[in-house]
């Protein structure tokens, strides 16, 4: 594996080989020393998480992190192109974490420079990492991958996130609920590509009958920035709020995932229920993206 | 004896069956020089297809890459080299698994239309004309691409 671009490109046999890593590191970091390598975070969108997640990762495996957040005050401002900016960061560095608002950014990047390239999100179109950090969240939290019930809830349409999670998920046969009002349901390619992969699953637009049934809840933040319709937005916004009351007949194995920032779809008293675990999983980010990063960087051991 | 409708060519290629009304893509893929002598039939009668189109281009024998990507436009059309007057060669058009340089993608968020760079599409399979995108990923069919 020389870079991160896309969940397509990731057997299933590497994808366990990453999560293996993961589990291994959080246990002991010390087993992987990153000292004078230097990561370059290449983000030519604002992002938090992801960023701070490895540089997190990066750090604490004793490695550096330069880089830009945004264009302002760089080359990009005066015209440079993609391929220069990342041509001359390969330059200073061991590996390349972009994220970019274009769609195949990062692939094109990774066929330009000789180190490895990390996509952090290209647009509407993938965010690898995030999908290897949810697969390891849902191993972790359930202690197996295989036949486990989920309901993935809100933006459906939209959400690269739930996109990439139900392909990164068809090869361990889950049982699928997608929950989103009507003009958010999950696209009809994707649906007909999980039939395909023999997965079973049913559209919702409501969250309360299927909440016994579950063992994973996976929301996600309704997006205003993917509207082009203001008005359609107001109508969907306030869609599925999940309370703690609302979660009082889930089973003790639930867990509640969000790829975070909520906005208001997770009401604060869910936080000190058994039920939380998107904090558990912005920090699982930073294990993933430790096996990302040693993987990749060839010290994998 | 026959009748042509266009008069024969010594040397070059003979498109035929293109779908009446793509001739005009067709020679958009051609891109003829300002010397070619090309002839071009709009919407003769077909056995076949009821109503085609057709393309003589004296002196040009076309490559394999520019008769692959006339599928694109033209699914069905058959593809003849003429040498002095003969049909040397006779092929039926085919969408090669990869196309480079030759369409543009047409989601306006890809990077191929953003960066100054060649755009790569792959056919998804062999019985469909749809083609993904090796950057954006995602997947058009053959009729909505157009030609760069």
């Amino acid at each position: 594996m020389k870079h991160l671009i896309s969940m397509r490109d990731l057997s299933a046999d590497k994808t366990l080989q990453l999560l293996k890593l993961a589990e291994r590191l959080e246990k002991d970091p010390s087993q992987i020393d990153l000292s004078r390598r230097v990561m370059a975070a290449m983000f030519y969108e604002a992002s938090t998480r992801t960023r701070m997640s490895f540089e997190s990762a990066m750090k604490r495996l004793g490695g550096e992190v330069i880089g830009m957040v945004g264009t302002s005050g760089t080359s990009v401002e005066k015209g440079e192109t993609l391929a220069d900016t990342a041509k001359i960061m390969a330059r200073y560095s061991d590996i390349i974490v972009m994220r970019h608002p274009m769609e195949g950014a990062a692939r094109y990047v990774s066929e330009q420079v000789d180190i490895p390239v990390v996509n952090a999100g290209d647009g509407a179109n993938q965010h690898p990492t995030q999908s290897l950090l949810d697969l390891y969240t849902i191993l972790k939290s359930q202690g197996t991958l295989k036949n486990l019930k989920l309901a993935l809830v809100g933006d459906l349409k939209y959400g690269r996130t739930v996109h990439s999670l139900a392909y990164a998920l068809a090869p361990f046969k889950p049982t699928f609920y997608f929950v989103s009002p009507k003009s958010l349901k999950m696209p009809a390619h994707i649906l007909s590509d999980l039939t395909q992969k023999g997965v079973s699953f049913k559209e919702k637009t409501t969250i309360e009958n299927i909440i016994p049934e579950i063992d994973i809840m996976y929301v996600t933040r309704i997006q205003r920035e993917r509207f082009p319709d203001r008005e359609e937005y107001e109508k969907v916004k306030n869609a599925y709020i999940i309370t703690a009351k609302l979660l009082t007949k889930a089973k003790d194995n639930m867990k509640v995932l969000h790829p975070l920032p909520r906005v208001n779809e997770i009401t604060t008293d869910v936080d000190s229920t058994k039920y939380a675990y998107y904090f558990d999983q912005a920090e699982n980010g930073v294990y993933m993206r430790q096996a990302i990063l040693a993987t990749l960087l060839g010290e994998a051991k | 004896m026959k009748e042509l409708k266009v008069d024969p060519i010594k040397n070059g290629t003979v498109i035929d069956h293109i779908p009446a009304g793509r001739v005009q893509r067709v020679l958009a893929i051609l891109k003829p020089r300002a010397t070619d002598v090309v002839m071009m039939g709009m919407n003769f009668s077909s056995k076949a297809m009821k109503k085609k189109d057709i393309i003589k281009i004296e002196g040009r024998e076309l490559t394999q890459n520019e008769v692959n990507s006339i599928a694109l436009v033209a699914p069905a059309a058959k593809v003849s080299i003429i040498r002095d007057f003969k049909v040397a060669q006779k092929s039926r058009v085919e969408i090669p698994s990869c196309i480079e340089g030759l369409v543009s993608c047409p989601n306006p968020k890809c990077i191929t239309n953003a960066e100054p760079m060649m755009t790569i599409f792959n056919l998804v399979d062999s019985s469909s004309r749809d083609l993904a995108c090796q950057y954006c990923e995602r997947v058009f069919t053959a009729d909505e691409m157009t030609h760069i």
